[in-house]
């Protein structure tokens, strides 16, 4: 250690004022911060102990707690390619062409936007934060295995650019970057974001009946077709049982790379609710929004969606992923406490809605976490007054 | 209509080498010194001494241009023997070298009789030369009171629940008498009501607990309960265009003994506290001791920082520095001036956070003592909003929203969010849980002054 610690202090110099290499001082001190805590104590007048809290450990928090997403999304991958492709694999077999596929989207997702946010960094002359740990991460679990690389980064580094330094950087930005960059590839290239695009096939030839449908894809023909509801819809599958109950909250079936599993997400809950990182009042209230929703469409009953029961809208698509880790984003979610009730909810909402009504978006979670990123400062702007009037209506003059 | 509050946010800080309940008497160091940095809300302190003056204590040092009837006193008697000033000719410090016994400035003795009939005017005259006066602290800005104010409420609190901070009934013992005529005498003071604060968690000390003509409230929870700022926020606020004044009961005493003994006695038990202590414990002296005496071989560990105050709120003094005017304690902390392979992930219970991320393990054992140092254990970073500094403010207050209002420089919103019920110490634990490491209590102050400016 000391030896790393030596060779650091030896090229310190070069990255200081007046050093060869100034301008790269943020990268230097990048590099440094994460081999070593820094050697800073706390300032004469003030809080003379600290939290041992930091950024980067808050934020590899939410990296640890999207592990078990990765992991299984990894298998999943291989898996749906396998039974998609009719050949019997043992689990290393499916993880080895899940790594195959996932593990560079990972590399090219941190790649870009790691690059974007040393740019600015640079650029703007302020540390390199932590924040995109996370951000690189997310990008590739919510995207589909087939999706080209370079459209990952490209969507990275508009995402990044457009939704994040546009707005100030860290902890500044509006719009939720990893949803904005799946927004923007779906909106640029539909072709790769829709369809039958959710199962690797690697140039093999599918089985005979195979359908590359998703759950909700499914779901929602039935509201077009209605012959049949959407519990026989996705109980007939070409693949037995893929869309059974069960299977949808495991998670073995087609769908972006990290959130086909309803239980891996609930794990990665768990991590964030137990750690206080992510607001258990965020997810309850996602949840809460989307059962309520999914029961008054019950109730109206037009179509066959409608009827569909409330808690299959928590175990296909997107949903509980999203709830889960783009929702809980402390920048882009209500900031007041109250506020997060409303926002959480509304979100529920929206995504039911979104789902069962608009035909050219079904997987709603996306837009209607957007749309309550824009929404969470008008929802805190309510609560801050409130507030602000408690206050006011104590006074006297 | 006494009150009962029970504060369920706030954070207590544990750490070791709390005092020890023994008083130490033998050790008096040679110099003491008057700090005016040591005060909020004065402009322009003028001297009134040179070195070489002889004083007694209760003499007066220094005065305000803003009100000159104000006088900042020596807290013992003997020679000035070092002004010694700044950048600018700003004044840091008025030592004093201490007589072996010390003799007393004499103001007029009152009877108890004469007393129950004194007047507000006859109180303040007796009260502004006396050096007690800096001791009120007005609300909202938390700074020296006006004496021509007329306050709403004057509020005591008697517990100090910042980390290793010493209790004032131990520090106060057998003063019962003095703080009583002290508490008459604030009446004289307000129109409205006196309030003396009590820990509800504790036991109720008779100096506190045989009080009269005062209204007693008990508050219960965390940190910052004994804060008066939470006190008056939950008892009466402040609102735009009051004023209400707060006293340490340190300084109640002392006015008792101002009025009863004719003199200004600054004598003073502090806590020697903090994890590289050998024997912590009290001492007792006088206002402004130099500490170096209470410290010399009474250390585990070289390299270690002295903080005069807690270590929330505290400033951090040189060996040679002095005791400030308002710290009942002293707190030395090892230096954290060393970096940590990897530290920022490793898991650790010998850390003490409040947040559960991943390896901050503390929270699961919530009664352990922590040995903290002064490492940030972080860099700053860009602010993240993680709503952690409203789980640390047991007020109606948005920290993070009045923060950025007061960075944003926006008056109306800062008033409007509460900056007239806060000072830096009701934010201090903001800024200890902070994950970007942000100076909160300076940014509180900025806003102070932008506030009394406009």
């Amino acid at each position: 250690m000391k030896a790393i610690k030596d060779i650091l202090d030896q090229q310190r110099h070069l990255f200081q004022k007046g050093g060869k290499y100034e301008n790269f001082y943020y990268l230097f001190e990048m590099a440094e911060t994460f081999l070593f805590t820094p050697d800073h104590t706390a300032p004469t007048k003030g809080v003379q102990v600290r939290d041992a809290i930091d950024l980067k450990r808050l934020m590899m928090t939410v990296v640890i707690a999207m592990i078990p997403c990765l992991l299984f999304g990894i298998w999943n991958v291989g898996h749906q390619h396998y039974i998609a492709t009719g050949q019997v694999a043992s689990f290393i077999e499916k993880f080895g062409i899940g790594c195959y596929v996932v593990l560079p989207m990972l590399l090219v997702s941190y790649a870009a936007g790691g690059l974007v946010e040393v740019i600015f960094a640079i650029i703007r002359k302020h540390p390199i934060n932590e924040g995109f740990l996370v951000t690189g991460m997310l990008i590739p679990l919510i995207l589909p295995p087939t999706i080209p690389l370079w459209q990952i980064a490209l969507g990275t580094i508009f995402a990044v650019v457009i939704a994040k330094e546009a707005f100030g950087g860290t902890g500044m930005n509006v719009l939720n970057i990893a949803m904005t960059a799946r927004a923007f590839l779906y909106f640029a290239y539909p072709g790769q974001m829709s369809g039958d695009v959710w199962t690797y096939l690697g140039g093999a030839t599918p089985v005979e009946g195979y359908s590359g449908a998703t759950a909700l894809a499914v779901a929602y023909d039935t509201s077009v077709a209605g012959t049949r509801t959407v519990e026989a819809a996705l109980g007939d599958s070409w693949y037995a049982g893929l869309y059974e109950l069960k299977n949808l909250f495991l998670g073995a079936m087609p769908g972006s790379v990290g959130e086909t599993s309803t239980l891996m997400v609930l794990l990665g809950a768990a991590i964030l609710i137990v750690t206080g990182v992510g607001s258990w009042k965020i997810i309850v209230s996602v949840f809460g929004g989307t059962l309520l929703m999914g029961y008054l469409f019950n109730l109206l009953g037009l179509n066959e969606f409608m009827s569909m029961p409330p808690h299959y809208h928590l175990v296909i698509g997107g949903l509980a992923f999203g709830a889960v880790f783009m929702a809980t984003d402390p920048v882009t979610a209500s900031h007041t406490e109250t506020g997060k009730w409303i926002y959480g909810f509304l979100i529920g909402v929206l995504t039911v809605i979104i789902r069962v009504f608009n035909p050219a978006y079904p997987e709603g979670i996306m837009l209607a976490v957007l749309l309550m990123n824009v929404f969470a400062p008008l929802i805190d702007f309510y609560v801050v007054q409130a507030n602000k009037k408690r206050r006011l209506k104590r006074a006297t003059v | 209509m006494s009150k009962f509050v029970k504060l369920k946010k706030g954070f207590n800080i544990n750490l070791t080498g709390a005092a020890k309940k023994k008083v130490v008497e033998s050790i008096i160091p040679n110099v003491f010194a008057l700090k005016p940095s040591d005060f909020y809300g004065i402009e322009r302190p003028k001297l009134m001494v040179s070195e070489g003056d002889t004083v007694k204590a209760g003499s007066p040092l220094m005065f305000d241009k803003k009100h000159p009837d104000v006088k900042f006193t020596a807290p013992v008697s003997g020679e000035v023997v070092e002004i010694r000033r700044g950048k600018k000719r700003k004044l840091l410090e008025i030592k004093i070298l201490a007589d072996q016994r010390i003799e007393y400035l004499e103001f007029h003795k009152y009877t108890v009789s004469e007393l129950s009939n004194l007047s507000r005017e006859e109180v303040l005259k007796q009260l502004l030369p006396s050096g007690i006066w800096p001791r009120f602290i007005q609300r909202p800005y938390g700074i020296i009171a006006n004496p021509s104010d007329k306050p709403k409420a004057i509020f005591i609190s008697s517990f100090d629940s910042h980390p290793l901070a010493p209790g004032y009934d131990y520090l106060l013992k057998g003063e019962d008498h003095f703080f009583q005529t002290g508490l008459d005498l604030l009446r004289r003071l307000t129109p409205g009501k006196v309030h003396l604060n009590i820990d509800s968690d504790a036991e109720v000390s008779p100096l506190f607990g045989a009080v009269t003509g005062v209204q007693v409230n008990k508050f219960s929870g965390p940190h910052p309960s004994g804060n008066v700022g939470v006190q008056i926020h939950h008892l009466d606020p402040i609102n735009k265009g009051e004023v209400a004044w707060t006293i340490s009961p340190y300084g109640v005493v002392q006015i008792g003994k101002l009025f009863l003994e004719g003199i200004y006695d600054a004598s003073k038990v502090f806590a020697l506290a903090g994890p590289p202590v050998k024997e912590p414990q009290y001492y007792k002296t006088f206002d402004g001791a130099e500490i170096e005496k209470f410290v010399e071989n009474n250390l585990t560990h070289d390299n270690v920082r002295f903080v005069s105050g807690n270590v929330l709120t505290g400033e951090r003094v040189e060996k040679g520095g002095f005791i400030g005017y308002y710290d009942h304690m002293i707190t030395v902390l090892k230096e954290g001036d060393y970096s940590e392979f990897i530290g920022w992930i490793l898991p650790t219970s010998k850390k003490l956070s409040f947040h559960r991320a991943f390896g901050l393990l503390s929270f699961l054992n919530k009664n352990q003592e922590y040995d903290l140092d002064t490492n940030t254990c972080g860099e700053e970073r860009a602010f993240v909003q993680t709503g952690v500094f409203e789980k640390v403010t047991p007020m109606d207050i948005l920290p993070t929203h009045l923060l950025k209002a007061i960075m944003a420089e926006d008056y109306d919103d800062m008033e409007a969010l509460g900056i007239l019920e806060v000072i830096e110490e009701d934010l201090a634990l903001c800024e200890f849980v902070d994950v970007s490491k942000h100076p909160i209590q300076s940014i509180v102050r900025e806003g102070i002054d932008l506030m009394m400016q406009s």
